[in-house]
């Protein structure tokens, strides 16, 4: 396997769905500008998934807000916040039944993309319904 | 209360405001809101949505005043949330039309007036799915059980989709009827299933054999990638005199106006074509959806 180095304090996110990991990468902001470590590892073998990848970022705590996100692009996807090089918190995300604030609406005459507000999304069976233009969009077309 | 989509409602609020619309229909209720103020804000053309709302607002003895946005400030790049919160300061509710998704939601978001969406863009447009239910009632006496076939462009016209929403709050039979690739969406069928429990006939071609109510709507040469295979559907499509031979005794023909060549001029005269008393209906249904957003 590809060496990567050890956090120190940061936060790993494993068992991503192999594919989803530079979406996740792109989407914690590590993509471009940030000034500390940070690795994206695609196609790891893994037991359960067969592939998966995994993102390693140095000096940032996933929030549970971006945890949710990340849970729209890979359910399975696991949060391990490192500190002082050890697991302090480890978690699988889940999808939000709801999401405020957060999340965009993939439709481009939606009012959400043209004007100031709070987007919002409700989940509707294994998809979500914008609160605004009552589209129902996939969980991944909303990051 | 705003009214913003037909989602947002319960079958008894819908009921509510139908009964209401009989009463003012039949002359036993006359709403009175003297002294309150009806504002239009329609940023994209639509007369006959517009004019019925100042006719309703005029028989509930309310004032009119009228938002033209070419004239406006929108030219100079005022925001639309900045024009609704300076509009609401002149009335006591608003009718918005607007060709983007959800503006209207986001207008109710800004307001304190009660805001009804006269329209915005392919999403809702609840007063006229409100005047379809009680043109049904009216004609037929009741939903419940009616087959209902929705005849066109159903995966375009947003008037279709929010009809088949409503009918399956009242447990009417729904049969979607409409050439290949302009089926009803499937995310529209699944909601409906999952919500009310309700599945829906879905046919390719016409035959009125077993409907109560025939609702039409156009089916717009723009959809097809062939001109030819456009005039065969809409050929196919057409309602003829020929095809109501073999219709069920009382069966009532709907449609949500303008129509160019959907329905045979043949049938306007005949007792089955109820669209220009459907067009009617719009007034004293906006004038209950009026009286029920002011008193709520
Ligand atoms: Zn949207």
């Amino acid at each position: 396997m590809l060496k990567v180095d050890v956090i120190e304090n940061g936060t790993v996110v494993d068992h991503i769905k192999a594919g989803s990991g530079l979406k996740v990468f792109v989407m914690l902001g590590v993509a471009g500008g940030y000034s500390e470590r940070a690795a994206l590892v695609m196609n790891v073998p893994s037991k359960r998934l067969g592939k998966k990848d995994i993102v390693k970022i140095e000096g940032k705590t996933v929030s549970e807000d971006a945890a949710s996100m990340i849970a729209l692009l890979s359910p399975g996807a696991s949060i391990n916040i490192i500190e002082n090089s050890k697991v302090a918190k480890k978690y699988v995300v889940s999808v939000p039944e709801r999401l405020r604030g957060a999340g965009t609406c993939p439709n481009p005459n939606c009012i959400t993309n043209r004007e100031e507000c709070v987007r919002e999304f409700t989940k509707e069976g294994e998809r979500f319904r914008c609160h605004y233009c009552e589209r129902l969009v996939g969980a991944e077309e909303l990051v | 209360m705003d009214l913003i989509s037909i989602r947002d409602l319960e079958k008894k609020e819908v009921e509510l405001i139908l009964d209401s619309a009989e009463k003012i229909h039949s002359g036993k209720k006359k709403p009175d809101h003297s002294g309150k103020i009806l504002a239009t804000l329609f940023f994209e053309p639509s007369t006959r949505t517009k004019l019925s709302f100042q006719s309703a607002a005029q028989r509930n003895k309310m004032g009119v005043v009228d938002f033209l946005p070419e004239t406006s400030s929108l030219k100079k790049g005022e925001s639309f949330t900045d024009t609704v919160r300076i509009l609401e300061g002149y009335a006591d509710v608003l009718v918005v039309r607007h060709p983007v998704e959800g503006s209207v939601r986001l207008a109710a978001d800004v307001c304190e007036r009660p805001v009804i969406n006269g329209g915005d863009g392919a999403n809702q447009h609840p007063t006229q799915t409100l005047i379809d239910l009680f043109s049904i009632r009216k004609t037929k006496g009741k939903i419940e059980g009616m087959n209902v076939h929705l005849v066109g462009d159903l995966k375009h016209a947003r008037a279709m989709r929010s009809l088949a929403y409503g009918l399956a709050m009242f447990n009417a039979k729904i049969t979607a009827v409409s050439p290949k690739g302009l089926e009803l969406p499937k995310a529209d069928v699944d909601e409906i299933k999952a919500k009310f429990g309700c599945s829906i006939a879905v046919r390719d071609t016409l035959d009125p054999r077993d409907a109560d109510v025939l609702y039409v709507c156009r089916i717009q040469e723009e959809r097809f990638a062939d001109p030819m295979e456009a005039k065969r559907m809409k050929e196919k499509f057409m309602i003829r005199k020929d095809d109501l031979k073999n219709a069920k005794h009382g069966l009532v023909i709907l449609h949500p106006l303008p129509k160019i060549n959907e329905i045979e001029s043949s049938i306007d005269s005949m007792p089955q074509a109820k669209y220009f008393e459907q067009a009617h209906y719009g007034v004293p249904v906006r004038q209950a959806i009026l009286d029920w957003a002011l008193s709520k």
